[in-house]
């Protein structure tokens, strides 16, 4: 249910960036404005204009911070409603301090997405560009907003309504043939009938296929580094990281917990996790940190599996070759600056073999590089044209659709047109149901294009 | 001006195939009603084609039938060519036609007409609606008469303002031979009705003893002949075929060269033509690649030499249409009895009706046929039957029937008048339903007879008849689901003979059917029982289980699609206040103010999103609330 308060929130992603926004959507935004915000050239609000001044803390007086603000009246704004910026320093603190001086106004906190739903309600955007933005509010790396953004701007509607097209094509000609069959038209084009739907199974074949790396975009992966004791996993994170984050000692076991860090690799957002070295201990604090360790193996979207490659294949080594078995895993053989020793059983079972020296950094950016290509095809994501699927609604629609593609090219030899002919309309109302479109007058308009009918 | 003394409950103005199922539906429902017509001896004309029925109009046909209708039984007395459509193809597809002895089809609806009880015939020209205060109180007639009804349906086809062209000659008529209706479109266009015009155009009649028909290929109809009816046992007119001739490249360059003389590449004609039907000239230009044209030669009767090559309507001069039908093998030494001619006239934006075809401006007022921009006499017909209804039930006080787009093809095209209106003369296509394998021609009887029955339309032998076939239905569907192969010697022959020697003991009946490779009269030989059944029973029982899948998976859609077909609009719902809504859509929604959220939903550019905030504005007070 729509009701139409006035909602505030902070619209910048938490803790990074060098300014913070709270947006301010609803009637009583100006009201909220002229309360806490004092501009330095005093004149008031004048709509899309910003102006420069300090958040005053209504209640005591006190200055917030500074700010840059702007007013935004209805409905030439994101909501259509009547919109208050507040662009004020980055820092987290200052943030929360702002928001909730603009929230003692008496405005409600925002829910998640609401400016976006409000949007949409408003008939701003449309439930596709909806979607999108609400994955460019959630996305967590550029690769991400870069999605989002294409998706927003339609790349996705356009590929939909090229297959719409191949499906309207189909079944203008099968309908012909239904409704016309006194009109001389010769045999069913069966022919042209499935090039047109082959067409649209391959694209939204692709579509699909491009539905697991959206969610890796969007979500990001996870990324665990196992190994034995000391052979560089803790050491292979900071190089990672840029930073001293894990203890590195040269006593094994030093790692107990598993710790994570996120970062972005190229534009992909990598969970990483290190382990605990895997080996046969009598501690019980390390053998807990172990069994943890291997706990994870099976969650996680990819291995690295660091093995010391100054020293040979020993049986630590194959216990984790063991663990690792049904995993993804990237063979990083670590510590190559030193005589080599190690001998691999099986590299073929990897999805790669990278050799780094953790110590110096070398080998680093080529793993970097080796774990983006395992999850993205590398030229797509620069593509212009490239779009992935990235909500599960748009997934599920073109599986039916493909559902109801399969069973027509089946069907086409035994089954009756009309029949035939139900299965094209229930993939054309799947993909119909992402861009909100129908069909028959289009159908009609088909034939009559292509057909000369009339008796 | 004189007022006549008596007060109609039903006045119908216009006596085509709209019109006379119009004043029947009243009549038969207890209204007093009154049909008036330019002229009496074109009641049920034929203007175009010698033929009824044909893909999703024989559907409508029988839906007419089933709701009470006389079409189907009109057809059924006078055809004398039967046949039914795309067999090949499934049950839902199949379609009924029929040639008309067009003089005898006229005359049967003309008897039919004043056999019926409450019902006056009278012959006039209806120049204006009689309103008082903006109320509708009956009509004037060009004669200086006045007649006052409670409700008055207006049926004008082609006739007002109707012009006739031929080549660059044009002159008024509502057809070849009748004068056209002046005044009436002026009228309604002052009132706020939103008149457009529309063209169409019929082809020239051939005498018959001047084509060589043993050149041409011969089409005989189906033997036996199947009637449209319900109520009819078989057809008892003798039979003749059709003819099958094809146009050539010397046609074509006939055509072609008489362009410049064409009222319509001329730009003479304004009104939009069907697209489905388009003149000679029209094929020939807009498919260059084509060799050839056929046309069906259809027989106008029986007792007449005249005969009608369909699809060879035209408008270009009749120099031309005469070397051009004479360029058609078979057709040499043809000669033309009545020329081809095209015809623009007015009609009223569909949209301004609710959908019980009563006008959104004007109580009391139905519309229905050509003036609501469709073509075709199903189309007309199915409209004529819900006008009439409505205008009694308005009438008697109840409320309108509003047939579903779930429930029929009348329903269909209804509601894509009222709510998409037209641009092009609207036909029928199965196409247009998205149900199509629920409305078939075989069971418009189930899908509709309860309600013609109810409505008064349909007689109490015709509903017992009706009542009887369903329970046996039912009674054959529940035997054949329970009946189970025991495997007998003589049922393990017959399955052996099939190659279905692996079909195990205890299969029911009802399973076996479903095989694609196993029909129903396959089980008669199975078992006794199915042997005895009527055919019309056998049909239901192998269509409603072969299909079974389908028709549930049609059946859920409806359901799914049944709240939004259910919420109504308020009539007075001002889109204004409901502020969320895009300027575009609000402008949309202003215009044709739907019915129904259902309604909403299928007009063109009313978003998904916009039918969100439209259920929500319906439902929420609270938001009406804030609103205001």
């Amino acid at each position: 249910m729509y009701i139409r308060d006035t909602i505030a929130a902070v619209s910048t992603a938490p803790g990074n960036g060098g300014i913070g926004i709270i947006r301010v959507s609803g009637d009583q935004a100006a009201m909220v404005g002229n309360t806490i915000f004092k501009p330095v050239y005093d004149g008031g609000l004048v709509s899309h204009r910003f102006s420069f001044g300090a958040v005053i803390d209504a209640q005591t007086g006190e200055k917030v911070d500074e700010a840059m603000a702007v007013y935004m009246k209805a409905p030439r704004s994101y909501t259509r409603e009547d919109v208050l910026e507040l662009q004020c320093h980055g820092g987290w603190v200052v943030v929360e301090r702002v928001l909730s001086v603009v929230l003692s106004c008496g405005v409600r906190l925002a829910d998640p997405g609401e400016f976006t739903r409000r949007a949409f309600l408003n008939g701003r955007i449309d439930l596709v560009q909806a979607e999108a933005v609400m994955d460019i509010i959630a996305s967590k790396s550029e690769a991400a907003l870069q999605l989002a953004q294409k998706q927003s701007e339609g790349i996705l509607s356009k590929r939909l309504e090229d297959v719409r097209l191949c499906l309207l094509h189909a079944l203008a000609l099968v309908e012909a043939y239904i409704d016309f069959p006194d009109d001389d038209l010769g045999d069913t084009d069966t022919t042209a009938i499935l090039s047109s739907v082959g067409e649209a199974r391959r694209i939204v074949a692709d579509l699909l296929l491009t539905f697991e790396e959206g969610r890796i975009i969007r979500e990001g992966i996870s990324v665990l580094i196992v190994g034995k004791p000391n052979a560089g996993k803790s050491s292979l994170l900071n190089r990672l990281l840029n930073e001293n984050r894990a203890i590195v000692t040269h006593i094994p076991g030093t790692t107990r917990d598993i710790i994570e860090e996120t970062i972005s690799f190229d534009g992909l957002s990598v969970r990483l996790l290190d382990t605990a070295g895997i080996r046969q201990t009598d501690d019980i604090v390390e053998r807990e940190g172990i069994s943890r360790a291997l706990d994870k193996i099976s969650q996680a979207d990819l291995v690295l599996a660091v093995f010391d490659a100054s020293r040979t294949f020993g049986p630590e080594d194959q216990m984790i070759l063991d663990e690792v078995a049904d995993s993804r895993v990237i063979a990083v053989l670590n510590k190559t600056d030193l005589p080599q020793l190690l001998v691999l059983p099986d590299e073929g079972r990897f999805v790669s073999t990278v050799r780094i020296a953790a110590l110096s950094g070398e080998g680093i950016d080529l793993l970097k590089q080796t774990v983006c290509k395992a999850f993205l095809h590398s030229t797509a994501t620069d593509s212009r044209e490239y779009v992935a699927l990235s909500k599960a609604r748009h997934r599920d629609a073109l599986v039916s659709a493909e559902q109801s593609l399969t069973k027509f090219t089946g069907g086409l030899r035994d089954r009756n047109l009309e029949l035939l002919a139900l299965d094209l309309r229930d993939a054309l109302q799947a993909v119909g149901s992402v861009t909100g479109q129908t069909a028959t007058d289009e159908v009609l308009d088909l034939i009559f294009s292509s057909f000369c009918i009339g008796k | 001006m004189m007022t006549y003394d008596q007060i109609y409950d039903v006045i119908v103005v216009g006596a085509g195939h709209a019109g006379c199922e119009a004043a029947l539906a009243a009549a038969r429902m207890g209204c007093r009603t009154m049909l008036l017509t330019i002229n009496l001896d074109a009641i049920a004309l034929m203007s175009c084609n010698p033929s009824i029925g044909g893909l999703a109009k024989g559907h409508l046909v029988k839906e007419i039938d089933a709701l009470g209708g006389e079409m189907a039984k009109n057809i059924d007395a006078t055809g004398i060519q039967f046949r039914i459509l795309n067999m090949k193809k499934g049950p839902a597809v199949r379609a009924s036609r029929a040639q008309a002895d067009k003089q005898l089809y006229r005359l049967r609806m003309k008897k039919v007409l004043e056999g019926q009880e409450n019902l006056d015939l009278k012959q006039g020209e209806v120049t204006e609606l009689y309103l008082e205060n903006g109320e509708l109180r009956g009509v004037e007639l060009k004669s200086g008469i006045r007649f006052l009804s409670k409700t008055v349906v207006v049926t004008t086809g082609t006739f007002m303002r109707g012009l006739i062209h031929i080549g660059l000659n044009n002159y008024p008529g509502g057809r070849a031979g009748d004068q056209p209706s002046i005044g009436l479109s002026d009228q309604l266009r002052t009132l706020g009705f939103n008149v457009g015009r529309l063209k169409t155009g019929t082809p020239a009649r051939l005498d018959a003893r001047s084509i060589d028909f043993s050149k041409l290929e011969t089409q005989y109809g189906d033997d036996p002949p199947q009637p449209f009816s319900f109520s009819s046992d078989r057809i008892s007119m003798p039979q003749i075929p059709c003819h099958i001739a094809y146009t050539n490249q010397r046609s074509h360059d006939i055509i072609r060269s008489g362009l410049d003389r064409s009222p319509l590449y001329s730009g003479i004609i304004e009104g939009i033509g069907p697209r489905y039907c388009p003149s000679i000239e029209d094929k020939v230009v807009r498919f260059p690649e084509k060799d050839r044209h056929q046309t069906f030669i259809e027989p106008e009767g029986l007792d007449t030499i005249e005969v009608y090559p369909s699809g060879m309507s035209t408008s270009l001069p009749i120099d031309i249409q005469i070397a051009f039908y004479r360029s058609i093998v078979g057709l040499e030494r043809v000669e033309i009895m009545r020329p081809a001619y095209a015809i623009e006239y007015d009609y009223v934006d569909p949209i301004q009706l609710h959908n019980s075809l009563e006008t959104k401006l004007i109580k009391n007022l139905y519309h229905a046929g050509q003036i609501n921009g469709t073509s075709g006499y199903e189309e007309a017909a199915g409209q004529g039957l819900v006008a009439g209804i409505n205008a009694a039930l308005r009438v008697k006080g109840r409320d309108p029937l509003v047939l579903q787009r779930s429930e029929a093809y009348i329903g269909v095209m209804i509601d894509d008048l009222v709510t998409l209106g037209t641009k092009e003369p609207y036909r029928m296509f199965t196409s247009r339903a998205e149900y199509r394998l629920l409305l078939r021609e075989d069971n418009a009887d189930l899908r509709l007879r309860d309600m013609g029955y109810q409505l008064g339309l349909v007689t109490e032998s015709e509903y017992a008849i009706f009542t009887d076939k369903r329970r046996m239905i039912t009674e054959e569907l529940d035997r054949i689901a329970t009946t189970r192969l025991v495997h007998s010697p003589h049922q393990l022959d017959v399955l052996a003979s099939r190659g279905l020697a692996d079909i195990q003991k205890g299969t029911t009946l009802e399973h076996l059917l479903k095989r694609p490779d196993i029909t129903y009269s396959d089980l008669a030989e199975l078992d006794t029982v199915s042997r005895e059944t009527p055919a019309v029973i056998c049909e239901q029982v192998e269509i409603q289980t072969k299909y079974k899948g389908y028709i549930d998976r049609q059946l859920e859609q409806v359901e799914q699609a049944k709240k939004m077909e259910t919420t109504r609009i308020p009539e007075n719902i001002d889109y204004a206040s409901v502020k969320s809504l895009t300027t575009e859509v609000r402008e949309k929604l202003s215009k044709n103010r739907p019915d129904s959220l259902g309604q909403a939903s299928r007009i063109p550019g009313v978003t998904p999103a916009a039918i969100s905030i439209l259920a929500i504005a319906l439902k929420s007070v609270s938001w009406k609330g804030t609103e205001e």
